[in-house]
C-alpha cells in the first residue's frame, strides 16, 4: 500500500451558524481551512478553545453542514467523494466502512458492559463474538482497565477510564480515516503514552487521522502535519 | 431505493382545489374551504436497510404520512413507488394504481406496521400465537407445522416464554403487547417496518428494552424502518436519518446527528432546543 496516496483534501472549508431561536444571530465557526492528509499520517489541529477545532471534525464527519468549501475523501478505487455535499445515504455508507469518529466524551447506553462496548465494532464487521471479546479484552488490558471492570457499564467508571474505553472502541476496528477529538485530554501520562503508541501503530497500518491536541509535546511526538486554527475576531 | 414518495398529499375535507397552495408551514387549514392538509406534497426516499425517523409536533402529519405509506388511508395526490413493483413493460409502477389484491399483497408481505395502540395492531380475539400466525398466513404459508414453528420462533425472539404462546393479548402487560406486535410484524420478514410511536406511554425501563429489541432485530434482519416519534431520545437511539414535519410539510431532512447537533430550519432549532 502506498503511504503517500491522499486520503482527504480539505479546501476553503467554512462553517457559520444561524441561530433562529435567538433572532437569527450568526455565529462564526471557522473559515479558510485548507489541508491535504495522506494515508498513514496524523494531522493535528491545534489552537485555543473556541477556535473551531471540534467544529472542523464534526463538519468533515457531516454532523455539521458546511457553509462553504469542500472535504474530498479519496476512496481506494481512486474516486473522490465531497463529504460536504454528497447524499446522506453515501455518508452513512462511508461511516459504516471508511470514516470513524472518536468523540471527546464517551456516549453509550448504560445497559452495555465495557467489554461488549469495545467488542461491538468488531462484531459489526463480521468477527466472531468470542474472538471480538478476546481482542477487546486484550485492548482494555493494554490501556490499563482492570479486568474486574470489564462486565460493568463504563458509565460507572472514572473520567479517564471512560476515555480509554472510548478510544478502545474507536480504534479496535479502525476505519481508513479516523477523526479523534482530544483523545488524550483526561488521561494520565502513562495512559496517554499508551494511546500515542497505539496511534503510531495505526499510522503503520496506513490509517489516516485528524486529531485535536492541546499539548505541543504530543503534537511533536505523533503528528506528521500540524494545522493551527485561529479564533477569528 | 426501497420506497419513494413523490409529492404525496392528504387532504381531509372537501378540497376547494387550491388547498395545497393555500396552506403550508404556517398552518394546515385551508383559509378558503376549511379542509385540513395533513400531508402537503412530501417527497421522500428510503433505501433498503435504512432507518428513518419522522419528528414534528402533534398534528404535523407524521402518523398520517405513515398511514399513507401503509395504505391505512387513501392518498389524495402523489405517487408512491416500492422497489420491485413494476408494470408489464418492466417500468416501476405507482403502487397507488395497483389492483386491490396486489396492494394487499404488498402490504401483507413486504410491509408491517407497529401501532402505538396495541388494539390497532393485534386482534384481541386471537391468542398471541394466532395473531402471529395471521400475518404468516398472509405470506401464503399453509402448513400448520411451519406456521406454528415460525410463530414460536418470533415469539421467543421477543424474549417471551414459549408457554405463553396460546394466551390472549389482554392477558399481557402493555409492554408485552407491544412485543407481540413486533413478533407479528416481523413474522412475514418484511422489507419495510413502519412504527408509529412504538413506546409512547410505556414506562422508561420497558421502553428501553423494547427499543433495544427493535434495534437488535433490525441489525440482525436488515429491514428498513420508518419510525414516527415525538421523542428525540427515541429518534436518536434508533435512526440514521431524520425528517422534520410541520403543518403537513417536510421542513428538514438529514443525518440524525446533524438534525440534532446542527439543525437548520427555525422550527427544527426550536424542537431541538426544547429537548429536556
Amino acid at each position: 500500500m502506498s503511504t503517500s496516496a491522499c486520503k482527504l483534501k480539505v479546501r476553503n472549508l467554512a462553517k457559520n451558524f444561524t441561530l433562529h431561536t435567538l433572532g437569527g444571530v450568526r455565529v462564526h465557526g471557522f473559515s479558510g481551512i485548507n489541508f491535504s492528509l495522506p494515508k498513514g499520517q496524523l494531522l493535528a489541529l491545534s489552537g485555543p478553545s473556541g477556535a473551531g477545532k471540534s467544529s472542523i471534525l464534526k463538519t468533515i464527519f457531516r454532523s455539521y453542514l458546511a457553509s462553504s468549501g469542500s472535504a474530498l475523501f479519496c476512496r481506494n478505487d481512486g474516486s473522490e467523494v465531497d463529504l460536504a455535499t454528497c447524499s446522506e445515504s453515501r455518508i452513512l455508507d462511508l461511516r459504516r466502512r471508511e470514516i470513524g469518529f472518536v468523540t471527546q466524551f464517551l456516549k453509550i447506553l448504560p445497559r452495555v458492559s465495557a467489554l461488549d462496548t469495545v467488542a461491538r465494532p468488531l462484531v459489526e464487521i463480521g468477527v466472531e463474538e468470542a474472538e471480538a471479546k478476546a481482542r477487546a479484552e486484550q485492548m482494555l488490558r493494554r490501556l490499563g482497565i482492570r479486568p474486574e471492570l470489564f462486565a460493568l457499564s463504563p458509565l460507572t467508571f472514572s473520567g479517564g477510564e471512560q476515555q480509554r474505553v472510548n478510544i478502545a472502541r474507536g480504534i479496535i476496528a479502525p476505519k481508513e480515516l479516523l477523526l479523534l477529538d482530544e483523545p488524550t485530554a483526561s488521561l494520565d501520562a502513562k495512559s496517554s503514552n499508551t494511546v500515542l503508541d497505539m496511534l503510531a501503530e495505526l499510522k503503520q497500518q496506513g490509517i489516516a487521522m485528524i486529531a485535536i491536541f492541546h499539548d505541543q509535546n504530543k503534537i511533536d511526538r505523533i503528528a506528521d502535519i500540524c494545522v493551527p486554527v485561529v479564533r477569528e475576531q | 431505493m426501497l420506497l419513494e414518495l413523490e409529492a404525496v398529499s392528504k387532504i381531509f375535507g372537501a378540497s376547494c382545489g387550491a388547498c395545497l397552495d393555500l396552506t403550508g408551514e404556517p398552518g394546515a387549514i385551508c383559509p378558503d374551504c376549511g379542509s385540513v392538509v395533513a400531508v402537503n406534497r412530501v417527497n421522500l426516499k428510503v433505501a433498503e436497510g435504512e432507518v428513518l425517523g419522522v419528528v414534528g409536533e402533534s398534528g404535523s402529519g407524521k402518523s398520517t404520512l405513515l398511514q399513507l405509506i401503509y395504505q391505512d388511508q387513501p392518498v389524495t395526490a402523489g405517487r408512491i413507488f416500492f422497489n420491485g413493483i413494476t408494470n408489464q413493460e418492466g417500468k416501476r409502477q405507482d403502487i397507488l394504481t395497483l389492483p386491490a389484491t396486489h396492494k394487499a399483497r404488498l402490504r401483507n408481505r413486504d410491509m408491517s406496521m407497529i401501532y402505538q395502540n396495541p388494539h390497532r395492531g393485534l386482534n384481541f380475539n386471537f391468542s398471541a400465537g394466532g395473531n402471529i400466525a395471521e400475518k404468516i398466513l398472509d405470506t401464503n404459508e399453509r402448513s400448520y407445522d411451519t406456521i406454528r414453528s415460525r410463530a414460536l420462533h418470533f415469539f421467543t425472539k421477543i424474549e417471551m416464554p414459549p408457554t405463553r404462546l396460546d394466551d390472549y393479548p389482554d392477558a399481557f402487560s402493555g409492554g408485552q403487547q407491544q412485543r407481540i406486535q413486533i413478533a407479528k410484524a416481523l413474522s412475514s420478514s418484511p422489507r419495510l417496518l413502519l412504527l408509529d410511536e412504538p413506546t409512547t406511554g410505556l414506562d422508561v425501563s420497558v421502553q428501553a428494552r423494547i427499543l433495544d429489541l427493535i434495534k437488535a432485530l433490525q441489525r440482525e434482519m436488515g429491514f428498513a424502518m420508518v419510525v414516527v416519534s415525538h421523542d428525540l431520545g427515541v429518534i436518536n437511539h434508533l435512526t440514521d436519518l431524520t425528517l422534520v414535519m410541520k403543518s403537513g410539510c417536510l421542513v428538514e431532512y438529514g443525518l440524525t446527528d446533524q438534525i440534532l447537533e446542527d439543525p437548520q430550519h427555525p422550527y427544527t432549532q426550536l424542537l431541538v432546543s426544547s429537548k429536556l
